[in-house]
């Protein structure tokens, strides 16, 4: 059995497959900011930070914090040779106008409509949804990255019981046990860890899955 | 035509009742001078527009804390657990707001805009109560500008006519709420003679700034 870190790692791994060269991407807090760390050395792909540029490099060691240069999740952070700076209007212009190709972010849950709630649990926990709304509604394409289940509990539902961060906006779901893709039809189960049957992958979902003909192992 | 003044004379431009832009994300880019300023002041039922609400150290998570808000205006509530203990014993109004959604109702409330129209929310809780637009085929939510009695922005350097530039992702919301309010107020970290910031670097006109006081450098 994978410990939580390595779980995290391997679906960040896949993830990060799911990048192309020449991809502006905005990653979410948690999980999803491990992806950076997989990113495949013959191609280039710029992270946005939303509070305000592009090219967003790796977190500084101690001796070189800029306190000018925060993440989205307010911790120091890097600008890489070639990003920009800009205001918080520019910066949600590329999300919104379609000029991100791709957003990764976590889910409280995930449907088979593609709805994804991730910014409110009412009278227990309201964050608020900072950027992740117009992530997933801007973005081209949103993949959610997260373990399949809240200890054991289903997040990969029929429908989604928690206020909606957006409505059929999500294409791509990777978890620890495999990848599914959001179809007209339902979700679509392409690629299975082979440490899982399908009968235990479909187990931890509360969603019918469709098994792809094709299916791959998912590396 | 001397916008220079003193913290104390700053403070004094915010009235209980007034409702108050600061700038900043996650507390970068915030001008923390003025917000100890106001927490020393006392002044009390104002209505905050924020992307955040900081933390309870930094930023305007201070006010928070001393209880200086009937209302809050934010994207993002969740590093500030007083802001969060505020909401559920309905001591103060929290409104969520996307962030892009926040940032372009003040950009529109500066550039005299009735509003933008945009589909971030459209099927979750941000619509309720909003009216809809269909332009050519597609649904929008109208969402309506905001404007402010005092905006406080924070600026890396200034020069005396109140032109203003930034350093990293310290721009974020400051430059458009610089726009958006009938006094703004900047605290800069360097107050340098006109002529001295090169009008090719400028990022918020001096044309928008009534009053300049001196911060603190960032740590």
């Amino acid at each position: 059995m994978m410990d939580k870190n390595q779980m995290q790692d391997f679906i960040a791994r896949r993830t990060a497959k799911e990048l192309k060269d020449g991809d502006l991407v905005n990653l979410g807090i948690g999980l999803p900011t491990k992806v950076s760390n997989f990113v495949a050395d013959d191609i280039q792909v710029l992270f946005q930070s939303e509070n305000g540029f592009v090219g967003l490099g790796p977190a500084p060691d101690e001796n070189n914090i800029d306190p000018y240069i925060v993440n989205a999740g307010g911790l120091p952070s890097s600008i890489i040779p070639g990003g920009a700076f800009f205001d918080s209007s520019m910066s949600f212009g590329i999300i919104r106008g379609g000029h991100l190709d791709a957003t990764v972010l976590g889910a409280l849950q995930v449907d088979a409509k593609g709805n994804i709630a991730n910014y409110m649990i009412p009278g227990k926990m309201v964050p608020g949804m900072g950027g992740a709304m117009d992530l997933v509604s801007g973005a081209k394409k949103v993949i959610v990255a997260m373990e399949h289940t809240a200890k054991g509990n289903h997040k990969i539902l029929e429908e989604c019981t928690l206020p909606l961060t957006a409505v059929g906006a999500v294409d791509l779901i990777i978890t620890e046990m495999g990848v599914l893709e959001v179809t007209p039809e339902g979700l679509l189960l392409t690629e299975i860890n082979p440490d899982y049957t399908v009968e235990e992958v479909q187990a931890a979902t509360g969603a019918k899955l469709l098994i792809a003909e094709d299916l791959k192992e998912m590396v | 035509m001397n916008k220079i003044i003193t913290l104390e004379e700053a403070v004094a431009k915010v009235k209980d009742g007034d409702t108050i832009m600061v700038g900043g994300f996650l507390a970068n880019g915030t001008p923390e001078g003025l917000i100890d300023g106001l927490v020393e002041s006392g002044v009390k039922d104002l209505t905050l527009i924020c992307n955040d609400t900081g933390f309870v150290d930094k930023g305007v998570g201070k006010m928070v804390v001393n209880k200086q808000f009937k209302k809050i205006i934010a994207s993002h509530i969740g590093t500030n657990r007083e802001t969060g203990n505020q909401l559920n014993s309905g001591e103060t109004e929290v409104v969520l707001v996307p962030q892009g959604t926040l940032i372009e109702q003040i950009r529109a409330g500066g550039a005299g805009l009735g509003g933008v129209l945009t589909q971030t929310g459209l099927g979750t809780k941000v619509e309720e109560g909003k009216d809809k637009v269909t332009v050519d085929g597609k649904e929008y939510i109208l969402e309506k500008p905001l404007r402010a009695n005092v905006a406080l922005v924070y600026a890396t350097k200034v020069d005396k006519m109140g032109n203003a530039i930034f350093n990293g992702s310290t721009h974020n919301f400051n430059i458009f709420m610089s726009t958006a309010a009938d006094i703004v107020i900047v605290g800069a970290e360097e107050i340098v003679e006109v002529g001295e910031l090169g009008p090719h670097d400028i990022r918020i006109p001096g044309i928008f700034v009534d009053y300049i006081v001196k911060e603190e450098p960032l740590k």
